[in-house]
């Protein structure tokens, strides 16, 4: 099925979508609509253009290709499916992730992967291509981040406060330049084995076209906390 | 280090009638009774006891009482003994002061303070015994008009709402905070009552999906729990933003209190803190707030009102005339005296304003913006009888939350331990031994009895006012007059002074 979403309201385009008795869906001409498929499970959905704010939300297993940018809180609780961005997308992209995959060619605003949980074989995944922005995996509790940092050899490529209240999950990030103020939970340390890491950067360079041997071959680091219990001595208990 | 803390309390154990069962020893979950075998005597630990009452309910010989300890301090109306002993207990820990349940400070209570009108002689009273008396509440947005269509039928637009059979639901209590079967007990009252429970934020237990068309879902910053199979299974969907215990900050339940189910049910590891932020990292306006909103509304299908819950603050007017405006169908305002699982004390006994107070200032200035009808309030934060209900009606709610005294219905003693995570009672705690002495068939019927109880009140009285529906109570100020109360407040609650 093929939609013109040229000057369409955001819920008029989901009807569409989601009462679509194909489960192939293109949409052309998109422009800031948002919510594009929230819920939504069953459907392989090409987007042509700018989705709006909260794409993929709650999605529960769709597969949609972005041949854009896309804006802020990508697959916001999303709980199975893949999200391929062929451009940048923006602030918490993945909050509060359950499950699925999320590949941004380009960079990521701030707060991404932000609350990302974890349960038994549920790891929810983010590769980004470029660079990320402020409190990158911000109280993650589970799931994977990888950060690539592709044209930021030079420099940082995670922003101030990365992995603030991190208390479970990774945060892979190639570059030399380990942010100076990480906060005390937050161990690093250098990626010896690239195991995990391997599937997801093939997989990134499959859709992108880099070169994933070369990639793969350069210095990581890895974010992991050091406590599953933050706050743990922050109390005392008042019996009254 | 010399413990400078003297217990509050002090079990009394009264030798005669004592038969040394050691069913005391044996539920004490916080080992306040020890029974030394060498020498044939019980002895008691004060310094643990919470005044939970657990085995002095249980004392089958009727031997034990707890009676609060007449050691003391000098006494200061200044530096009183909880200020002391606070101080203590930061110097011995260098910690923030964790407490539970709503706070015990002597600020007004402003139901207290209002009292209800009756009819004599002229319109006279109703006899709900004898008379038709509708209670039947419906929550939500409401058609701005009706259109004729030229055959006579009506042509409007139905907005989802909820629809109570009594005033009165159950707030949100997360599963976490509370037990399984202090879940089970409310999601089971409310299926009998024709209302609604509300999950908290830490999602919904597999076996109790089943109760969904009784069950609000709530979405916090956390998102724990929350997926689409969730956000269907609710009646109605309650963004959290706020809580009155604890305005402006987040919760953290604690990792000793994730289990396996626990874990499973928030999709955290086992073990871990789980973290709700303050704030929900994505919303800085209304219109983020409208995103939220909106992106629920659209998973599932504009089919369920969607509740925005927040604290009663200083400001709490203006708020809520933006969420009106935001696309939600409920707004939810839990006031400052409201009960919470675990809350820093200084924010529990500081911060925030009272529900009465509250309500009556964001009925006032939704109706004097007329969009009050675009959505449906509810209040919370210690609605602690029917005679609180009606007056909160009378303010303008269209219905209440209560928690309290839903726990009290199931065996809470109010000995505000929660965060402790040893509920005796097992309500408040994860422990297997001690969540099974709650049995949910007894708890739901206790539950059903209390609400079932002030339904008849709440008829009762309206009889008296001569009023047969909860509709014409709704915002019904005439029937409120204040007892000693300031002009200031009169005006913000929008009543007379009792004798005007």
């Amino acid at each position: 099925m093929k939609i013109d979403a040229k000057g369409m309201h955001f819920a008029e385009l989901d009807r569409l979508i989601k009462s679509s008795p194909d489960s192939e869906v293109t949409i052309d001409n998109v422009l800031g609509q948002r919510y594009i498929a929230a819920g939504a499970s069953g459907k392989n959905i090409t987007i042509n253009g700018v989705p709006g704010n909260a794409l993929g939300a709650y999605m529960d297993g769709c597969r949609i290709e972005v041949r854009g940018n896309a804006q802020d809180a990508v697959g916001d609780t999303m709980n199975d499916g893949t999200l391929v961005i062929y451009g940048n997308c923006g602030d918490t992209t993945g909050y509060g992730m359950r499950g699925g995959r999320i590949f941004v060619k380009g960079y990521a605003g701030w707060r991404v992967g932000i609350h990302m949980k974890e349960y038994g074989s549920a790891v929810p995944e983010i590769v980004v291509g470029g660079s990320a922005g402020a409190y990158l995996g911000e109280y993650q509790a589970g799931g994977r981040i990888v950060v690539l940092g592709i044209g930021c050899e030079d420099r940082p490529c995670v922003g101030d406060f990365t992995s603030t209240g991190m208390h479970g999950g990774r945060i892979y990030v190639r570059s030399r330049y380990v942010p100076a103020d990480l906060p005390k939970q937050t161990e690093v340390s250098a990626v010896t084995d690239k195991s995990e890491l391997e599937p997801l950067v093939r997989e990134f360079c499959g859709y992108f076209g880099y070169d994933a041997d070369k990639l793969l071959a350069d210095d990581y680091y890895v974010l992991t906390p050091s406590t599953a219990y933050i706050y743990k001595r922050m109390y005392t208990n008042r019996p009254f | 280090m010399i413990d400078y803390i003297q217990p509050d309390y002090e079990v009394v154990r009264n030798k005669e009638l004592c038969i040394k069962c050691k069913v005391c020893v044996r539920q004490c979950a916080n080992n306040v009774h020890v029974y030394d075998e060498s020498r044939d005597v019980l002895y008691v630990d004060n310094s643990k006891c919470v005044n939970c009452h657990r085995c002095v309910t249980l004392c089958p010989a009727k031997a034990l009482k707890i009676v609060k300890t007449d050691h003391c301090f000098k006494p200061s109306a200044n530096y009183t003994e909880d200020i002391i002993k606070d101080i203590y207990r930061q110097a011995d820990t260098g910690g923030v002061l964790l407490s539970s349940m709503g706070t015990p400070k002597s600020y007004p209570v402003y139901w207290d303070k209002i009292l209800l009108n009756a009819s004599q002689v002229t319109n006279p009273s109703i006899d709900p015994l004898r008379e038709p008396m509708e209670i039947r509440t419906f929550l939500g947005r409401k058609p701005e008009e009706i259109r004729y269509l030229p055959d006579g039928s009506i042509e409007t637009e139905k907005y989802p709402n909820l629809e109570l059979k009594v005033p009165i639901m159950f707030s949100a209590m997360s599963y976490g905070s509370i037990s399984k079967n202090a879940h089970i007990a409310l999601a089971r009252a409310a299926e009998q009552l024709g209302t609604f429970y509300n999950t908290g934020e830490g999602g919904l237990h597999e076996d109790l999906y089943k109760y969904g068309p009784n069950t609000i879902v709530q979405v916090a910053s956390g998102r724990f729990g929350v997926h689409p199979a969730y956000l269907d299974a609710g009646a109605a969907i309650e963004i959290k933003i706020g809580q009155g215990a604890k305005p402006g900050i987040g919760g953290h339940l604690p990792g000793s209190k994730i289990g396996e189910e626990v874990s499973r049910t928030r999709m955290i590891p086992m073990g871990t803190d789980a973290i709700s932020p303050a704030p929900h990292h994505d919303i800085y306006s209304i219109e983020d707030l409208r995103q939220l909103v909106y992106s629920l509304k659209e998973a599932t299908d504009y089919k369920k009102p969607v509740i925005v819950k927040i604290a009663a603050v200083h400001n709490v007017a203006a708020i809520a005339s933006g969420i009106a405006r935001s696309g939600a169908d409920i707004i939810a305002i839990d006031g400052f005296r409201g009960g919470t699982g675990a809350a820093p004390t200084r924010i529990r006994d500081n911060v925030g304003i009272p529900i009465e107070l509250a309500l009556a200032a964001v009925d006032t200035r939704l109706r004097e913006e007329g969009i009050r009808n675009n959505v449906g309030l509810v209040v919370a934060g210690s609605v602690r009888t029917s005679a609180d209900v009606v007056k909160a009606i009378a303010l303008g709610a269209d219905a209440v939350y209560i928690a309290t005294p839903a726990l009290l219905a199931i065996g809470c003693h109010l000995c505000r331990s929660c965060h402790a995570g040893r509920c005796n009672w097992g309500i408040a705690t994860q422990v297997p031994e001690l969540v099974q002495r709650l049995n949910p068939d007894v708890a739901y019927k206790r539950l059903v009895n209390l609400v079932s109880a002030w339904s008849h009140e709440i008829m009762e009285i309206m009889g008296g006012m001569g009023i047969n529906s909860i509709e014409a109570l709704r915002g019904n100020r005439l029937m409120l007059r204040g007892i000693g109360l300031t002009q200031k407040e009169l005006d913000i609650l929008g009543i007379r002074h009792a004798g005007e």
